[in-house]
């Protein structure tokens, strides 16, 4: 399997998007969703801005680091927010993280 | 923008439900915006024969079927009027041969698409060229936790076997999969075994659905009908489950209104937030609209749009919002809340589906629906009549639909 379930977010964490959230742009509403089965959320901007960097190759500590800079913000009160934000999502079943592949 | 990241407001107020936080902006019950999710009933054709078919007991023939490029017109009508979501359901939506080139239309015009199965009909390569298609997610109904109650429930033979076997395909090809479980009497006893089953399955979510008796359920609810201790003993099973799997499976559950205090807010209420479309193109206000005599539901094959037949149509508006309600319903503090219930409900037990649902303990009739639900679930009249195109087969002694 590529990803795990049941994860515990930290700044180490590379997370992504299950196959079965996506995210889009509803151009009739004009808003973020997430969509899910059963379920479309509305996830704030900055949540949105935070998801779009969650490629599973970046790591939750690269993207405070971007976010930091973008914002001229300090780093450790963003990391905590960060962390709690997709935390919640992976608690919903909305984020995932990729494994190491051992090949 | 800086400011709120660095006072730790927004973020871990994230995201909320959607659909109140679009309500609030422009898709109001008011102005019946367009709702976010379709369920496209591709089929009334289906190899199960389950007593608790959602389908009406009038199913669409073969015929009468929307062709290929109907459906996939009306999946481009959709997307483009705000439609998020299509369901592929049924019958059984495998049975048709285009479900993959429908699939990937959904996906060529940015729908997200869930596919509702039986999975008797799937093969490991038909599943493949649907994930290669687009498709988002899988929804496969279980009878059971094992082959005697599970293929007797359905009416056919191997029916759990090929679930199962289907259902280890769709992880193996990292699809996402939603458990479906219908409960009733006759099968409630393996609700901890179905959780499990679940779980041993890699599903992402579990639906534990108590059956709800309209059409062909209505007509097996003597044989369906779960105890009063059957129900508590459910919840319980489903919440401490729920929080022992947190994380690992999520569990939505579905109560039965017999025994329910108030009503269901059923479909959102009525026109407010969910439409769907029959195998034959009826845009209807939900699956067991038709059973309601006296409405005219309109066709995608008529010269109206989508979007005028949802916002304009005598059935959608005929039970929309509040207006239409009379006593208890129409005082009553909970009108918003619920909407009185279900309207095929009010329709198949009190002969009009302008009363309030008698699942309401405000219903004249609420008393006497839960104690005929206590009858009928201490009766123990047990065989089903199966659905089918024939207008149904009672299960006969020894031997099973299966």
């Amino acid at each position: 399997m590529a990803a795990s379930r049941n994860i515990s977010v930290s700044e180490a964490s590379r997370p992504k998007l299950p196959r079965h959230a996506r995210l889009k742009f509803d151009e009739t509403r004009q808003v973020w969703v997430i969509l899910a089965p059963e379920r479309v959320l509305a996830p704030d901007e900055i949540a949105v801005e935070v998801l779009q960097l969650c490629d599973g190759v970046r790591s939750v500590s690269e993207m405070v680091d971007q976010l930091a800079v973008k914002y001229a913000a300090p780093r450790e009160a963003i990391a905590t927010d960060v962390v709690a934000m997709l935390q919640d999502l992976a608690d919903k079943g909305f984020l995932t993280e990729v494994r190491e592949k051992t090949s | 923008m800086s400011d709120i990241l660095a006072e730790n407001k927004t973020i871990a107020a994230a995201p909320s439900d959607g659909l109140a936080v679009l309500e609030s902006q422009r898709s109001t019950a008011e102005t019946f915006g367009i709702p976010l999710a379709v369920l496209a009933e591709l089929t009334h054709r289906c190899p199960l024969q389950c007593p608790y078919c959602s389908n009406p007991i009038e199913l669409d023939r073969g015929g009468s079927e929307l062709t290929t490029g109907e459906w996939k017109k009306v999946l481009s009508e959709l997307a483009e009027i705000g439609v998020l979501q299509i369901h592929f359901s049924g019958g059984e939506p495998t049975a048709r041969k285009d479900l993959a080139e429908l699939v990937q239309h959904a996906t060529d015009v940015g729908l997200y698409s869930n596919l509702i199965t039986s999975a008797v009909l799937l093969t490991r390569e038909k599943l493949s060229a649907l994930a290669d298609a687009g498709l988002c997610h899988v929804q496969i109904s279980f009878q059971g936790n094992e082959p005697e109650v599970a293929d007797r429930v359905a009416g056919l033979k191997n029916a759990h076997e090929r679930k199962i076997e289907a259902a280890k395909w769709t992880r193996e090809l990292d699809l996402p999969l939603t458990v479906n479980a219908v409960m009733h009497r006759q099968n409630l006893h393996q609700l901890a075994d179905i959780i499990q089953m679940a779980v041993d399955l890699d599903a992402d979510r579990l639906e534990v659905a108590n059956v709800q008796y309209y059409g062909w359920a209505l007509k097996n609810r003597a044989a369906l009908m779960p105890t009063i201790e059957q129900i508590d003993e459910t919840s319980r099973i489903v919440e401490e489950a729920a929080v022992r799997l947190k994380g690992i499976l999520a569990i939505d559950y579905v109560v039965p209104d017999y025994y329910a205090l108030r009503p269901k807010k059923c479909m959102g209420g009525w026109g407010r937030q969910f439409f769907n479309i029959s195998p034959a193109g009826k845009v209807l206000p939900c699956h067991a609209a038709e059973s309601i005599t006296g409405l005219e539901f309109e066709s995608v094959r008529s010269n109206h749009s989508i979007a005028w037949i949802w916002q304009n149509s005598e059935a959608f508006n005929r039970y929309r919002g509040t207006g239409w309600m009379k006593e208890p319903c129409k005082s009553c503090e909970f009108r918003e809340i619920d909407f009185g219930g279900c309207r095929c409900q009010a329709f198949a037990l009190t002969g009009d589906a302008g009363n309030t649902d008698p699942a309401c303990t405000l219903s004249p009739m609420h008393e006497q629906i839960f104690k005929q639900a206590e009858l009928e679930a201490a009766a123990h009249q047990d065989r089903f009549l199966y659905r089918n195109f024939a207008g149904g087969t009672l299960e006969t002694e020894g031997e099973h639909g299966a």
